[in-house]
């Protein structure tokens, strides 16, 4: 990287505030995913007008420029694919204002995303948006992937909750999407800016609306000796037009792989769980939490455990929440896939999983949100042996094409970042993706902004991809 | 440049076949807007000759409007003259519909009114319970972003869309997002074209989650001397664990059209609901939920409106009391030869402040005026002229100026939603603050690089 940028950026935000050195920027080759890239330097702005500088400096010396949050990320986003500066937002993490009233609140994007239900909390509301990783994923994160979590089912994903953005430009212009009241006039911006991964500006302030909690929350755990059972009984839930707030499967060898790691009391023989919340009003939550019993006993659930209180309650999402985190315990590297089929397809897509894992010769545990149809198989390899390395990939191909096939998506939550990139072609054509470019070329022009992101880099798909090979065992999202 | 209408016929016909290409000038007046006339009217039968009318109009210069049903040309949308109006009616398919997906898939001339026959035999529905419901079309109703009072629980179109096919200027056919309830690949740009008025491209198929019905329904009216009662009672709600599907703050004369003896618009018969005198405020809430469900709303409610009369209304009369909060629009256009529709939004806590301000400033100009201002923060404030002279005529555009001037330095917007075409032409337009409206501009220009739609929702501001 040019002495003179580095020396610029120091001037700017001072020593402190710029890291280049290589055993410093170690960790910023990094996210959540199994990409790595290596960024020439990491910025820590302290507010709007500094990243106005960075974002200008960036372009007049022309170097990509990359934003990043917690870097929790599952697909690359927040890596420097071709190099320059990584824009962490971690010095930007203010809460600015809470409106009770009117149940909004402006935060800066490096607010911790646990953080802002926590500070509304006394006032009865939250935010509703709650990915697994929750409490280190910041907002300016989930609202560059529009994450989602459990409890999207009911609630929406980011983009249900974002009101408004201030957003720094390539250019170094600051403009404002949105507004805090609904419907701002025109077109949608602050809509298509939601989740488009980094690649249209630095996001810099974001309102969003705050939900009240509810009150009453009944939390199920249904017992299966049988995967099939599982999903008949989420296709069923479905079917009868009942919403549960949360409605996420794991599978015999993910509950083994929790259980050991958390203890939360989850069957170590069964061969699927189904973990089930309904919320609302208590005359609502009673009656919806006996239908959910009564489909699931009706597909052979081998018991339907209620949790008796709050301590239970936590201890049974801490164990679905730290499904990651046990499959890091257990296996030198994983490989998650984010695929989604339409819901009554789950049966079907669980047996090809299953088939998919022997034909590999590879462990692949399930724990996903099966109410809303989004898969996240997890592939154990290691990473050592290069041979597993590249049939996960290949595993997790197949099971993405099947999502494809069976009408779904290749990613529910994650975004495409650099890893699924290469697999955009099989859901859009060149006219849809050209149109995409467009768009990004309003808010992106030089395509500076992190640039080998979404969009295939090589033309075609079917070519042989070569992954990079992670220098370590990856970290646990 | 401009064509002839035999001319535009010879070209378009072997795109979609003679009979779909009208040139009758007396029929032609029926496609009217904002007093324009089109040259032709064209019914495309696919996406394919939707795309290859837009590559025709862009290579000659002509101009296009996309039109379905035709129930949203008293909206007011600024727009360039234009040639040919393409009537969406023939793609009138449901490509899929898998009920127990909760997922469906229509092409943009199926009107709404066969939709909800079609999911009602799921049990299922759309909440898009938006004016002139029997006769809207999918596309139209989406390209036009027209709200619901569903929206209270259900969220809006850009909540329950998960994907759209579109013709862009260029005449390419272009997707984004697809059929499953979750899903993050690629720009979400259906969310550019709800609301976009036709002006980026041509909606061709839509996309949508669909929700179970609910088992019963029922709804409480509340009744206030002051505006500050009700929108209070409106933060209480806010406030309570409660989650009304519907949640409505109604004038006084805006209670009277939808149900007293002036209700205009709606098949006649006993009054739906009483009221106390034609000086008070409503609050109207509906909620989902039989049983003890049902009995805990109205025993909330009831303690929510402290002393103000109240009512709490049957599954039957829920029914026809929504119906008619839907059709607010249609029904105050109705009313007054002369009716102007101003669209406010403010936040949700700021409706009092507003409705005040509304209610000084059309009293001022001395017009009779109803408001109905949605729990979300949407207000429709419909002024309405006893007469249409040129005097009454400037009342009205001082009431219009004093509101913009009144509006401007408050979060959130004005727009004028729905008038008299005479309206729109007198309309000039107004200052935006907004600093994203050169993006926008750009955003037109990426979907549409030759300006071939006519519709320039951008145009309302300078």
């Amino acid at each position: 990287m040019d002495p003179r940028l580095l020396h610029d950026l120091e001037r700017l935000l001072g020593s402190e505030g710029v890291l280049y050195k290589p055993e410093d920027l170690l960790l910023y080759e990094y996210d959540g995913s199994v990409e790595v890239a290596r960024p020439d330097c990491v910025v820590f702005p302290t507010g709007t007008a500094e990243v106005v500088e960075i974002v200008r400096l960036a372009a007049r010396h022309r170097v990509p420029l990359v934003g990043r949050g917690a870097g929790t990320g599952l697909s690359g986003g927040a890596l420097a694919r071709e190099g320059g500066i990584v824009t962490s937002f971690a010095r930007m993490n203010g809460i600015l204002q809470i409106d009770v009233k009117n149940q909004r609140a402006r935060v800066q994007p490096g607010v911790v995303n646990l953080d802002l239900s926590l500070a509304v909390r006394h006032a009865g509301l939250h935010f509703a948006p709650d990915p697994s990783s929750q409490k280190a994923c910041t907002i300016g994160g989930n609202v560059s992937e529009n994450s989602g979590g459990p409890h999207t089912l009911a609630y929406g994903v980011t983009t249900n909750h974002v009101l408004a953005l201030e957003v720094v430009l390539p250019s170094g212009e600051v403009i404002e999407l949105g507004s805090a009241a609904v419907d701002p006039p025109g077109y949608d911006l602050t809509g298509v800016f939601v989740g488009s991964e980094g690649t249209f500006g630095l996001v810099t302030e974001i309102t969003v609306r705050l939900t009240r909690l509810p009150e009453a929350v009944k939390t199920l755990l249904a017992v299966y000796d049988l995967v099939d059972d599982a999903t008949q009984t989420v296709a069923e839930i479905t079917a009868r037009g009942i919403t549960p707030a949360a409605c996420e499967m794991m599978d015999g060898w993910t509950i083994r792989a929790v259980e050991e790691y958390v203890h939360a009391g989850f069957p170590l023989d069964a061969a699927a769980v189904l973990l089930m919340e309904v919320d609302g009003l208590r005359e609502v939550v009673e009656a919806e939490a006996q239908a959910v019993a009564e489909v699931c006993q009706m597909h052979h659930a081998r018991s339907v455990r209620l949790a008796r209180d709050d301590a239970e309650r936590d201890l049974l999402w801490k164990g679905r929440k730290n499904a990651f985190g046990a499959a890091g315990r257990v296996s030198p590297s994983y490989y998650t896939q984010d695929g989604v089929i339409p819901r009554t397809k789950l049966p079907a897509t669980l047996r090809q999983i299953g088939e998919i894992g022997r034909k590999y010769n590879l462990a692949i545990g399930n724990v996903f949100h099966a109410g809303d149809g989004n898969l996240h198989p997890i592939i154990l390899f290691d990473e050592r042996n290069k041979q597993q390395f590249r049939d996960a990939v290949a595993a997790a191909d197949e099971i993405i094409a099947f999502c494809i096939a069976a009408g779904g998506s290749i990613t529910g939550e994650h975004g495409v970042g650099m890893e699924k990139d290469r697999l955009m072609p099989l859901l859009f054509t060149e006219a849809d993706l050209d149109l995409m470019k467009r768009v990004r070329a309003v808010f992106n022009p030089t395509g500076l902004l992190n640039p080998g992101k979404i969009f295939p880099t090589t033309k075609g798909c079917g070519e042989i991809y070569v992954r990079p090979q992670p220098a370590q065992a990856v970290p646990s999202p | 440049m401009s064509m002839a209408a035999a001319a535009l016929s010879e070209h378009l016909g072997p795109i979609v076949g003679p009979e779909q290409i009208i040139t009758n000038s007396e029929h032609l007046r029926g496609y009217r807007v904002s007093g324009e006339t089109p040259k032709a009217l064209v019914r495309p039968g696919s996406d394919q000759e939707v795309a290859e009318i837009v590559r025709f109009a862009a290579t000659e210069r002509l101009t296009l409007l996309p039109t379905g049903a035709g129930t949203k040309r008293a909206m007011h949308v600024p727009a360039a003259r234009f040639d040919v109006a393409i009537e969406m009616v023939r793609l009138d398919r449901v490509v899929a519909y898998d009920p127990d997906d909760l997922t469906l898939s229509v092409e943009a001339g199926v009107s709404l009114s066969r939709l909800a026959a079609v999911l009602a035999e799921h049990r299922q529905f759309l909440p898009l319970a938006v004016p002139f419901m029997h006769r809207a079309t999918v596309g139209g109703t989406i390209a036009s972003g027209v709200d619901s009072p569903l929206r209270q629980f259900y969220g809006t179109a850009r909540d329950y869309v998960l994907g759209m096919e579109f013709v862009t200027g260029d005449g390419q056919v272009a997707k984004s997002g697809g059929r499953v309830v979750k899903n993050v690949s690629g720009y979400d740009l259906h969310k550019l074209m709800i609301g976009s008025f036709g002006s980026l491209g041509v909606i061709t198929k839509v996309n949508f989650r669909t929700f179970p019905m609910a088992a019963s329904i029922g709804a409480f009216i509340a009744f206030f001397r002051s505006v500050r009662d009700a929108a209070r009672m409106r933060d209480r709600i806010a406030e309570s664990p409660l989650r009304p599907l519907t949640l409505e703050v109604l004038s006084p004369l805006a209670t009277e059209l939808l149900f007293g003896d002036r209700a205009t618009g709606v098949e006649s018969g006993p009054r739906l609901i009483d009221t106390p005198s034609k000086a008070h405020w409503a609050l109207l809430v509906s909620f989902a939920g039989s049983g003890r469900v049902r009995e805990r709303y109205e025993r909330d409610l009831r303690a929510l409106a402290d002393a103000g009369a109240s009512a709490v209304l049957e599954e039957n009369t829920t029914s026809a009391v929504l119906a008619r909060v839907r059709e607010f629009s249609p029904i105050a256009l109705e009313s007054s030869p002369g009716a102007v529709i101003l669209r406010l939004t403010v936040l949700p806590g700021e409706i009092a402040e507003a409705l005040d301000d509304l209610a000084r400033l059309a009293g001022k100009q001395e017009l009779p005026w109803a408001a109905m201002a949605r729990g979300v923060g949407v207000i429709y404030l419909a002024l309405l002229p006893t007469a249409q002279d040129g005097e009454v005529r400037s009342r009205v555009g001082r009431a219009i100026d004093d509101l913009f001037d009144a509006f401007r330095p408050r979060q959130g917007s004005l727009t004028l939603a729905w008038c008299a075409d005479a309206w729109k032409q007198a309309m000039s337009p107004r200052k935006t603050t907004r600093n994203d409206l050169e993006q926008m501009r750009k955003i037109k220009r990426a979907f549409d690089p030759t300006r071939v739609f006519a519709s320039d929702p951008l145009g309302a501001w300078v």
